[in-house]
């Protein structure tokens, strides 16, 4: 098996080589659009397409960028040499010192390093880079081992061994960080909000339902979607999406379950194709009486960019899509507190979960 | 203020008529207030300098005296006036309006120093202070001037003579309440414009909080005098031939129209007069009103040659451009377009020049309206902009092809941009009596939007250039170190000589790079050094011409010979120029243009274009 460093060092070659033949050298990955991504029909996840996109020194910005491309693969070579990982945040401030490779925001140095798994079809952790902590947290009745800074594992139930937080999910939860030990819970429930996990953890919605609750906290990290993704594999254990009622949720879910797009050579590997929906669609909106909010301009672009991705390209989702744009609402999944604080788990989580969200 | 009742209650009732039309003389508001001051005695001062032909010094003084009461002092260098006339000058409303004299000129018909005066008397019950000299007088004089309400004529409450310093010139002293403020509409901001367009006067403020701001005088040179011109008939209204006619009674109506009017030969008035059915010979003061409509209506009837133009004197490019460097230099803008002077037209009889300049760039602020800088007859116009004829030609234009951002097409556009507009005529029609905007006459509107266009263009010229400039900047970046970094870095990972890049670079651009450097040495002198780089893969021979946008250098043409492929070739020179040099302009010639970038092809009219040049700036 060739080494980590060697992969990195065959697309400095590559450069190299194009150069000594008098090329102008390119660098090619798939389009990280919309456009170009297609289910994959094994997996049941959504995955780039064959359409590439041509990164080449012929004019300034192609050339910085594949100038960056070999200061990251420097740089992560460096990293592996002395045996250290850097945050995503850490390289960029990093980047100051790189002259004319330096970048000017973080989004672009995060995008790289994305660009750069794409291409080497290697992790950002094989390649010694890390997210920051997102805080994502679970609640509920599942019992893992995490090993800790002194290399020991350490056995936790996350429920019994966690305050009100519940536990922190780490950056990594491969196995060699995390080992799943046992669940005897039935579901997961992913919510979006930071208040509405705390509503279902007070109203002990975990117990009485049996089930592990989750905080996505808006858009999931990788390391969210990784470990729903093996808890779901190894434990069997169905997902349930609760999100509020808006265009940006709708994109939370279809993350979850279809994988995202920017991240979608790695969808086999974080998306969870059986995870449903049970947020606050339009039909809830006007069904519950909710209160709700205008859609801005921007909620209704993203509403009509939704209605051309190819992931919701299903009944329901067209449906509801539709209604949303027709209503012009939208609601935060707390607005079911209209009818009192007991409503989400006495009434609308119930009804949502139907037969298999029998009380245990 | 007063005790006796009856003086009271004049007083109280020509004050409610002051107080009624300050809108109209611009006296509506404590902060206005202090600025018409300001603005009247200043307008005054320049105008006197200039007609005397006095380069002129101004001083501009104010005091805080209590919470809202200031002491404003406007000094002069001017011709002084003569001891008998201060009291009119300054006491007098309407004091020395007459028809039969037109001119170019910033005060109209002696209404605003009057207005001043008598604004200072009514919040403090202070008398204004006066101080001239002629330049043949022996002393000074020195008057306390008030405004008798009841007979509505300048007091004088004490005359002395003094020993000062003073060789010629006027001082105004005014105590009035009001309110300082600084910013868009401030006295500080009418200062500064009329600073940036009367580069021949030197300036010094002092505000009430001490600081002192001076503009200096940056050209030695005084404006084109306006010469008077009678008033032409086109344009005469029925009250104004009247007014003519009660000054020469006894006269024939031929004799007056030839004598009072500009353009009346005995054959035109003898035209308009059969036209109009009345006797040449027939005495003017006995023509009944009939008469006098038909002779005015005929006017229009008859074609009349258009008046002259000597009356006006429009500011001309280089007051424009010393002007605007003067003031806008510090917010370094990278563009000052070459100002555009129309020919002048007529409206109503009234001859009228539009003027415009532009800078562009620099620390303005991009996200922000242009800023519109608008004058008449050298008189900043601060307020009613948006009533204004300049608002509304620079709205109905369509800016986004000139690179401004600006919805639809229409309305102000944004961009960091100053636009000045100046409209000098005899006669220009404002919105009201305060001079603040300019009719939207549609003659005047169109004239300003000609004159904004054609500067307009000179600013796409200058963003062209500029975006050319970025990609050859660009393609030096690409070539000279992104392309060799790549090299350099790709041969570091593998721990190997970095490959050769030249056959890379030759695919990449295929051209010949042009680069310069400014570096400023002195006032006046720049050091332009730069280097010629053939990234092509022939061996090129070609000259490179120098024309630098403003003033000159002391190199007229490079000749490069026999540069090898990624070969480069340093060169140097020095420009002097007493404008901002920013930028040379290269041409070359025995190279196909298209293989350069940083120069353009050799103009066909390349020497005549010198020759144009040498002119307009010796």
């Amino acid at each position: 098996m060739i080494s980590r460093s060697d992969r990195l060092d065959q697309l400095a070659r590559q450069i190299y080589e194009s150069i000594s033949r008098g090329e102008v050298p390119a660098l090619s990955l798939p389009s990280r659009t919309r456009e170009n991504i297609v289910l994959d029909a094994l997996s049941l996840v959504w995955k780039y397409g064959e359409s590439k996109t041509t990164r080449s020194a012929t004019n300034l910005d192609g050339a910085e960028y594949i100038l960056k491309t070999l200061y990251l693969i420097d740089f992560i070579k460096e990293m592996y040499s002395v045996s250290k990982t850097s945050t995503l945040r850490e390289m960029y401030y990093i980047s100051e010192g790189w002259g004319h490779a330096k970048f000017h925001a973080q989004d672009e140095s995060d995008l790289l390093t994305e660009d750069l798994e794409v291409i080497t079809e290697m992790l950002r952790e094989e390649l010694n880079l890390r997210p920051e902590e997102n805080g994502a947290s679970i609640i509920g009745n599942i019992t893992i081992e995490e090993r800790n800074r002194k290399g020991e594992f350490k056995r936790i139930n996350c429920r019994d061994d966690v305050g009100d937080g519940g536990y922190n999910i780490p950056y990594s939860v491969e196995a060699d960080k995390i080992k799943l030990i046992d669940s005897k819970a039935r579901f997961i429930l992913a919510i979006e909000t930071g208040g509405m996990f705390d509503r279902l953890v007070e109203n002990g919605f975990d117990e009485s339902y049996n089930c592990i609750l989750l905080h996505l906290k808006g858009q999931p990290a990788r390391s969210t979607r990784r470990l729903m993704k093996r808890m779901n594999e190894e434990f069997r254990l169905p997902i349930y999406v609760f999100t509020d009622g808006d265009p940006w949720s709708f994109r939370i879910y279809a993350s979850v379950a279809y994988g995202a797009i920017k991240t979608a050579h790695i969808s086999s590997y974080l998306a969870v194709p059986s995870a449903e929906f049970i947020g606050i669609t339009a039909s809830d909106i006007l069904n519950y009486e909710l209160p709700s909010d205008k859609l801005t301009d921007k909620d209704t672009q993203a509403l009509n960019a939704e209605l051309k991705d190819p992931r919701f390209q299903t009944e329901f989702w067209k449906q509801e899509i539709e209604t949303m744009l027709m209503s012009g609402k939208k609601a935060e999944q707390q607005a079911l507190a209209k009818y009192g604080l007991d409503f989400v788990t006495d009434t609308y989580l119930p009804q949502k979960l139907g037969s298999i969200g029998g009380q245990s | 203020m007063n005790k006796d009742p009856v003086s009271k209650n004049k007083e109280i009732s020509i004050s409610e008529f002051f107080n009624k039309n300050r809108h109209i003389l611009g006296f509506e508001s404590p902060q206005k207030s202090l600025f018409m001051i300001v603005k009247e005695a200043v307008d005054n001062s320049l105008d006197a300098c200039e007609e005397f032909g006095i380069l002129p010094s101004v001083t501009v003084q104010m005091e805080k005296v209590d919470q809202d009461e200031f002491k404003i002092t406007v000094a002069d260098n001017g011709p002084g006036i003569d001891r008998k006339e201060v009291a009119n000058v300054f006491g007098k409303l309407l004091y020395g309006s007459r028809f039969h004299q037109l001119r170019q000129s910033r005060g109209q018909q002696g209404i605003g120093i009057t207005a001043a005066v008598f604004y200072g008397q009514i919040t403090t019950g202070k008398h204004a202070l006066i101080l001239t000299k002629k330049p043949e007088d022996d002393v000074t004089y020195r008057f306390e001037i008030g405004i008798d309400v009841k007979t509505n004529s300048g007091v004088v409450s004490s005359e002395d003579r003094q020993i000062t310093e003073m060789d010629h010139g006027t001082s105004v002293t005014i105590w009035a309440r009001g309110k300082y403020q600084e910013g868009k509409q401030s006295i500080m901001e009418y200062l500064r414009e009329t600073a940036a367009v009367n580069p021949d006067m030197e300036l010094t403020f002092t505000n009430p909080d001490g600081k002192t701001i001076r503009f200096p005088r940056t050209i030695d040179e005084l404006p084109k005098k306006a010469v008077p011109i009678k008033p032409h008939p086109h344009g005469t209204e029925v009250g104004d031939l009247q007014f003519v006619i009660s000054e020469a009674k006894d006269e024939s109506i031929s004799r007056v129209l030839q004598n009072s009017f500009s353009r009346v030969s005995s054959r035109v008035a003898e035209e308009i007069l059969s036209l109009s059915g009345v006797e040449p010979d027939q005495k003017a003061g006995t023509l009944p009103l009939k008469d006098i409509k038909a002779i005015v209506e005929a006017f229009s009837r008859v074609k009349i040659m258009p008046p002259q133009t000597d009356c006006l004197s429009p500011l001309g490019i280089e007051y424009i451009r010393r002007g605007l460097r003067n003031v806008y230099e510090e917010l370094r803008p990278s563009f000052y377009s070459k100002p555009v002077v129309r020919s002048p037209i007529v409206y109503k009889g009234n001859p009228m020049v539009v003027e415009a300049g532009l800078v562009y760039g620099g620390d303005l602020s991009p996200d922000e309206p242009i800023r519109i800088v608008r004058y008449a007859n050298k008189v900043p116009l601060l307020y009613q902009q948006g009533a204004c004829a300049v608002t509304k030609a620079i709205s109905d234009m369509d800016w986004r092809s000139f690179g401004l951002e600006q919805r639809s097409g229409s309305g102000l556009p944004f961009g960091p941009m100053i636009l000045l507009v100046h409209i000098c005529g005899t006669k220009i029609p404002y919105t009201s009596e305060s001079k603040e905007a300019i009719a939207q006459v549609p003659e005047i509107v169109e004239e300003i939007r000609q004159a904004l266009r054609l500067s307009a263009r000179s600013l796409r010229t200058f963003m062209r250039k500029r975006e050319r400039r970025n990609k050859a900047n660009e393609k030096y970046r690409l070539v000279a170190q992104i392309i060799p970094e790549i090299s350099l870095k790709s041969g570091k990972i593998l721990g190997v000589d970095p490959p050769d890049t030249s056959r890379t670079i030759s695919r990449v651009v295929n051209v010949v790079l042009i680069r310069e450097r400014i570096e400023k040495q002195s006032e006046d002198t720049y050091l332009v050094s730069g280097e010629v780089t053939n990234y092509t893969n022939e061996e090129r021979s070609f000259t490179i011409h120098i024309s630098p946008p403003a003033g000159k250098s002391d190199t007229e043409k490079i000749a490069v010979e026999r540069l090898e492929p990624a070969e480069s070739r340093p060169f140097s020179f020095t420009v002097k120029s007493e404008l901002p040099y920013r930028e040379t302009d290269f041409y070359v010639e025995g190279i196909d243009p298209v293989y350069v970038i940083g120069a353009e092809a050799l103009p066909p009219d390349y020497q005549m274009k010198e020759i144009s040049y040498e002119v307009e700036e010796p």
